[in-house]
């Protein structure tokens, strides 16, 4: 790991919107580092606060009544509280976003070229022609076949796939530093979804962006990012390298939720190891381990406050008191999906 | 084989006219059988028929040219009135299991509605009593408190409403569910109960399903043949690990390299271009070639007809691949 100070460094990240006359937290105590060059994975089920976790690293949240504590120091610079004036010249030019739903981001009235422009001449000072000669290398960079016409197309005119492409070009038409990737490829078909994957991993050779990759999906993560970290209802359950949280996972629900995809090789089970049950709503939250009333570990030390995220491995940290008392789980062991 | 297949499909056509003379044609000459007791996954990416195979299955769609055979019974042009009383034994789940419930109508009513719409084997209309036994007996069956039928949908969480939505598919003990990306709105650890669901309920009851999905591991989870479709057509089909994990159409092979496998270290697959052609646009020759790797002057003229390469598994191909170690 780089010795330099990292790129993103967020600590004890929290965010409660307000519900009922309480405030109700969402995202709570979220720890994370992101050094350049680097793409880590943020994981977890619908719910578990990866988007909204993203969403206030942004600024981007602005309901009512919201409250976002902690901190969050981008270069050096904190960016919880930071005034909207100052987060919107740091938006698109330092950190860029992409999102899920490509159709939704772009806006169906303008050519997509017209829309990168913007994007360009918004933070630089560059002719139309100087910016659309740029569109179209980004677009060329992104694999978009005949990107000079291209350009000139309207979001619905383009596949998915391209979307895609054209989404990721207009974020990294300013060379952002820092990509938030929130669900990129979900709503794509597999091949494509490879396709994207294959970009992201490129992208930070070419244009040396470090990612953020949000994803609900343990294959993306595990093709994808060099460190992982693996959200449950809104709090920390597990960070470390994507290898050792796969290969040694120090927190049930890690484990449970990698038991839980169906092998696509290897012996085919009987049943799935489902976990029972679902994730608490935010505001049911039990004042124990969110994930004790699933787990088949949980007992008594469990209960009275969330435990605290313990070192367990090279850079690689738990939110469980199994480790602490002496009973780790045992190894998932590398590859227990063996290929054909 | 001698069983009679429980549904069967002979040259089934589904074309849409589109406006400026288009046709998009949604599936494309396809016959399948799918005999009684086994689950059948259908694969493929969006907009390769699947869904508008399914529901030309159960005659939800009518197709445009081609047979369906239910029970051994021609059902393609039946009147609706007619086809009503088939309806109790084929039966559909859906992706949306929220879209798939009247949010203003309690879980007993929805699941009560199949009952009283539908007379009973003997030609009468169920009592209120026996409605009431079954609905507790279906509550049972998908693993919910009976407390659950006096609630509304809006209660409930995906995953257990899915459990609604397959309660209410199997209220008149169908013998044939056509289930449509069932768990694919589903978080991982909920989309394992539901796939867990499935397979107790086909054991329990006798079920055959055809089980659309486009995620290859949870379709192999639960299926015993694998039907991979492209651009309204079968390209392979067999038994489900010889056409997972020895592919003999180039896009099948495509198809599961392309899955991010939680695996770490795991090497990347060589990427498959480009994207699939539109549904509307002309072709000739094989409906993937422009895409293929392994592509011939042959493959883009002439179209492979889905041939039988080994027992128990078909491909349409000229060049099938051969056989993996």
């Amino acid at each position: 790991m780089p010795a330099d100070p990292p790129l993103l460094a967020v600590r004890d990240l929290c965010v409660s919107f307000p519900a009922r006359g309480r405030m109700v937290p969402i995202v709570e105590h979220v720890s994370l580092d992101l050094h350049a060059g680097e793409i880590v994975g943020l994981v977890g089920e619908s719910g578990s606060g990866k988007s909204v976790t993203a969403m206030a690293l942004m600024g981007l949240i602005d309901s009512p009544g919201v409250r976002v504590t902690g901190s969050a120091l981008f270069r050096g610079r904190e960016l919880v509280g930071m005034p909207q004036r100052q987060l919107r010249r740091l938006r698109g030019r330092d950190i860029a976003m992409i999102f899920q739903d490509p159709m939704t981001a772009f806006t169906p009235v303008y050519t997509i070229g017209w829309q990168i422009d913007e994007q360009i001449r918004a933070h630089e000072k560059l002719s139309r022609h100087a910016a659309r000669a740029r569109t179209v290398k980004l677009l060329a960079d992104m694999g978009v076949p005949d990107p000079a016409h291209m350009a000139q197309r309207y979001p619905h005119q383009l596949s998915g796939g391209l979307r895609q492409r054209a989404m990721i070009a207009m974020a990294l038409s300013c060379s952002p530093a820092l990509l938030i990737a929130d669900e990129p490829t979900t709503a794509l078909d597999v091949t494509v979804q490879a396709q994207i994957l294959e970009l992201l991993r490129r992208l930070r050779g070419t244009h040396g962006a470090s990612i953020l990759l949000i994803t609900h999906d343990m294959g993306v993560v595990a093709q994808t990012c060099a460190r992982t970290l693996v959200l449950y209802s809104g709090r920390m359950a597990e960070t470390g390298p994507t290898e050792a949280v796969f290969d040694r996972p120090g927190h049930p629900y890690t484990a449970a939720l990698l038991d839980a995809i169906p092998p696509l090789y290897g012996p085919r089970p009987d049943r799935l190891p489902a976990i029972d049950g679902i994730p608490p709503q935010p505001a049911d939250r039990p004042a124990g381990c969110a994930f004790a009333p699933r787990c088949g570990h949980a007992h008594e030390t469990c209960l009275p406050a969330p435990p605290p995220p313990v070192p367990i491995g090279p850079g690689q940290q738990a939110a469980c008191v199994l480790p602490a008392e002496g009973t780790p789980l045992p190894p998932r062991g590398p590859m227990t999906e063996c290929t054909a | 084989m001698t069983l009679t297949p429980l549904l069967e499909l002979r040259d089934l056509r589904k074309t849409y006219r589109l406006p400026r003379g288009r046709v998009l044609r949604a599936v494309d000459g396809l016959s399948l059988r799918v005999l009684p007791g086994e689950t059948l996954g259908l694969v493929g990416e969006s907009g390769c028929g699947k869904s508008t195979l399914g529901r030309c299955m159960l005659r939800l769609a009518d197709p445009s040219s081609g047979q369906i055979l239910f029970e051994g019974r021609d059902i393609t042009t039946l009147p609706e009135r007619r086809l009503r009383a088939l309806r109790p034994r084929m039966q559909m789940v859906f992706q949306d299991s929220s879209a798939a419930l009247n949010p203003r109508r309690r879980i007993g009513d929805l699941l009560a509605e199949p009952l009283r719409v539908h007379p009973a084997p003997d030609g009468r209309r169920r009592p209120a009593s026996v409605i009431a036994a079954r609905l507790s007996e279906l509550m049972d069956l998908v693993g919910l408190p009976v407390q659950a039928l006096e609630r509304y949908p809006h209660e409930f969480s995906g995953g257990q409403r899915q459990r609604i939505n397959i309660a209410r598919a199997l209220a008149l003990t169908p013998r044939l569910v056509v289930a449509d990306e069932p768990v694919s709105a589903l978080d991982v650890s909920v989309q394992a109960q539901i796939v867990n669901l499935f397979a107790d309920l086909r054991r329990e009851l006798g079920l055959t399903y055809v089980f659309i999905a486009h995620d290859l591991a949870v379709v192999r989870q639960i299926s015993s043949r694998v039907a991979v479709m492209y651009l309204g057509a079968i390209v392979e089909l067999g038994e489900t690990d010889g056409v997972l994990h020895h592919p003999a159409h180039p896009y099948t092979t495509a198809l599961t390299a392309a899955v991010p496998r939680a695996v770490v270290g795991h090497p990347h697959a060589p990427v498959l271009r480009g994207d699939a052609p539109s549904p509307t646009a002309p072709r000739t020759g094989c409906r993937f070639h422009a895409r293929c790797p392994q592509a011939q002057a042959r493959c883009a003229q002439e179209e492979p007809a889905l041939h039988t390469l080994r027992p128990g598994h078909a491909v349409a191909c000229h060049f099938p691949l051969p056989p993996g170690p």
